[in-house]
């Protein structure tokens, strides 16, 4: 910068603008460091000291429907018309692919293209983990220090998160095994021994007995939770891939979860066959 | 008497011995509404959870010894004496399991299978120590007598399936169903041994309670929040709770009028549940159920709960099912081969 002997004020005005740009420059240098490290929303906290995730949550998505993005398509029951068609979606999987080994690949196909026969969501069959999470019914997290307990709208589903030292499944199940840890304000816990039969949603992603999820619940907003699942499952999938979603606080005054005991609305079509035929 | 059954006589006879023992020793201790607690007892304080809540959690099994109803027999005698329990205790030793109803005679009467097996294995059952000669309390000790109205709807409702008793999935008992089991109902009686662990877990303002049998769950609110509207019925009904003192008061209305509830009550059922943690291992469970469509008078039932090991594995009634389906194809096969003779 030139100094000029013509005025004082004008050097003076140049070097309080260059100050400016500097102390700008400077200033977004910091604004940026610190939106980087800029602290994630903070949780209100139990009495004991860890984010408070109690409350009633429940997916806002499609996810259901399909994991992958996906377009609007005819439903199956056509006398339901629009009613249960199949509503359009972004996909909750990061790269929008699910890395099939070729021959489950080809099993996903299979039942997709017959899924209303071999979905168990249509037999009321218990979900298994992530699907429970991203049904289109709220859960509700009671947390306590050595368990927290989720509780599924969903055919009254359930099941005990252990917080203490891990422990091995006695047995398969159809809701898995779930050892439960922190890390910092991220509930993180890790689901096994799952039975096989569960799918991952209604376009027939499906798992066998190697699955291995382990989900992550992290406060995002005082009514929002972000929901991440890893799902590992070296017989079907050639690397394991990952799915997020946020959750949503069921916020109404009196919120509850009610009876959903699907089992009843599933006997037609298990045992209908067996009614006795008229005139017998 | 078989050998095998025989043997599985005296070593229930023996854990009996042991559980009475083990119930007079500690029966001095355990607090009940007509006991008088001498001046300078310690009254027994729970441990509280992080937020200043009486602390009840854990896992819980309500297997019992005694008889649901009063022998017949004692009338209005609610409790045994030291001396009686020792009489008691000595006569099972004996290998005198008693009359039906008579304490620890229960068990002995439904010996059906390999005990270990099916879990009926008492050597690893824990009980809860208690001196009553009937969990329903009170000088009656029984279940009061139905009201004719009461007789009459489950009469009615009885009737309408009579001769369709196989027809159709929905003819058939909500047992068999998976819809709702026996040992899932509202409120929570002993089973004969085995599904009958209880798990609690309090998060803010909530109390979760899992019971084993078809993973049956409920999630109380604690904060004061109303029942759901009267509109909506459901087959467990609705729960809410509030604490009194050291104790989990649960009120439950909104039973449904589809199927008979408890003991044949209906929808107009109102139970109050009371959790009460008297020690490290015990929790008693009291409840009331009122019903004026069913019976003239409340009445009172009271079950100590012991602390348990668990895990409480998963029970996915429907999901197994093949009870309903086998029963129902049975049927069918039984009306065509009765069509193929009447045809000849």
């Amino acid at each position: 910068m030139t100094t000029r002997k013509s005025g004082e004020r004008k050097n003076w005005l140049s070097d309080s603008i260059v100050a400016r740009v500097t102390v700008v420059g400077l200033l977004s240098l910091a604004a940026s460091a610190a939106l980087a490290q800029a602290p994630a929303y903070r949780a209100p906290r139990t009495a004991d000291g860890k984010a408070d995730l109690n409350g009633i949550w429940q997916a806002l998505n499609s996810a259901n429907w399909d994991l992958q993005g996906h377009a609007a398509a005819t439903g199956p029951v056509p006398s339901l018309g629009a009613v249960f068609a199949k509503p359009p979606g972004l996909g909750v999987t990061e790269g929008d692919e699910i890395p099939y080994l070729p021959a489950a690949a080809a099993k996903k196909r299979e039942n997709q293209a017959n899924w209303v026969k071999l979905d168990p969501e249509v037999k009321c069959y218990l979900p298994g983990v992530p699907r429970a999470t991203y049904l289109p019914y709220p859960f509700q997290i009671v947390q306590s220090q050595n368990v927290i307990m989720i509780s599924y709208e969903y055919g009254g589903a359930v099941r005990v998160v252990n917080m203490g030292t891990p422990t091995k499944a006695p047995a398969e199940s159809w809701m898995g095994w779930s050892n439960g840890h922190w890390e910092g304000d991220t509930l993180v816990v890790d689901v096994t021994s799952q039975y096989e039969a569960t799918w991952l949603d209604r376009a027939g992603n499906f798992h066998s007995d190697a699955l291995h999820v382990v989900e992550r619940y992290t406060p995002l907003s005082a009514d929002t939770l972000n929901y991440e699942a890893l799902i590992e499952d070296p017989k079907v999938f050639s690397r394991p891939w990952k799915i997020s979603m946020p959750l949503y606080r069921r916020v109404e005054k009196n919120a509850r979860l009610l009876e959903f005991r699907c089992a009843e609305f599933a006997e037609e079509v298990l045992y209908g066959h067996l009614r006795k035929k008229p005139g017998n | 008497m078989s050998h095998r059954l025989f043997s599985s006589t005296h070593a229930l006879a023996a854990v009996v011995v042991a559980l009475l023992l083990g119930q007079a020793l500690v029966v001095g201790q355990a607090p009940s509404p007509t006991t008088k607690a001498p001046t300078a007892a310690k009254v027994w304080t729970p441990p509280r959870t992080p937020d200043g809540k009486p602390d009840l959690q854990g896992i819980w099994g309500n297997g019992t010894l005694t008889p649901f109803e009063r022998p017949k027999g004692l009338g209005t005698k609610e409790f045994y004496t030291d001396q009686e329990f020792a009489e008691l205790a000595s006569r099972v030793r004996q290998g005198d399991v008693g009359e039906e109803a008579d304490i620890g005679a229960a068990r002995g009467q439904t010996l059906r299978y390999d005990l270990s097996l099916y879990g009926f294995d008492l050597t690893k059952a824990r009980f809860a120590s208690n001196k009553r000669t009937s969990l329903i309390v009170g000088p009656d000790g029984v279940v009061p007598p139905m009201l004719p109205e009461a007789i009459k709807r489950n009469a009615d409702r009885a009737a309408k399936n009579k001769g369709h008793e196989f027809d159709g999935y929905e003819n058939r008992p909500l047992q068999e169903r998976c819809i709702l089991m026996g040992q899932e109902r509202l409120p929570m009686i002993p089973p004969v041994n085995d599904n009958n662990l209880l798990q609690i877990a309090q998060g803010s303002g909530w109390v979760a309670m899992l019971h084993e049998t078809n993973h049956h769950t409920r999630v109380i609110p604690t904060d004061g929040r109303p029942h759901i509207p009267q509109s909506i019925r459901q087959w467990q009904g609705d729960s809410v709770g509030r604490w009194e003192g050291n104790t989990l008061v649960v009120d439950t209305t909104n039973f449904t009028g589809l199927t008979a509830n408890f003991r044949g009550s209906g929808e107009k059922l109102h139970l109050v549940e009371r959790f009460r943690r008297v020690s490290d291992e015990t929790l008693i469970y009291e409840f009331t159920v009122e019903d004026p469509t069913t019976w003239a008078k409340p009445w009172t039932a009271e079950i100590p709960m012991a602390k348990t090991q668990g895990p409480i594995y998963e029970f996915a009634c429907h999901e197994g099912n093949t009870m309903i389906s086998t029963i129902l194809r049975g049927a069918r096969v039984a009306e065509e081969e009765a069509a193929q003779k009447s045809a000849k």
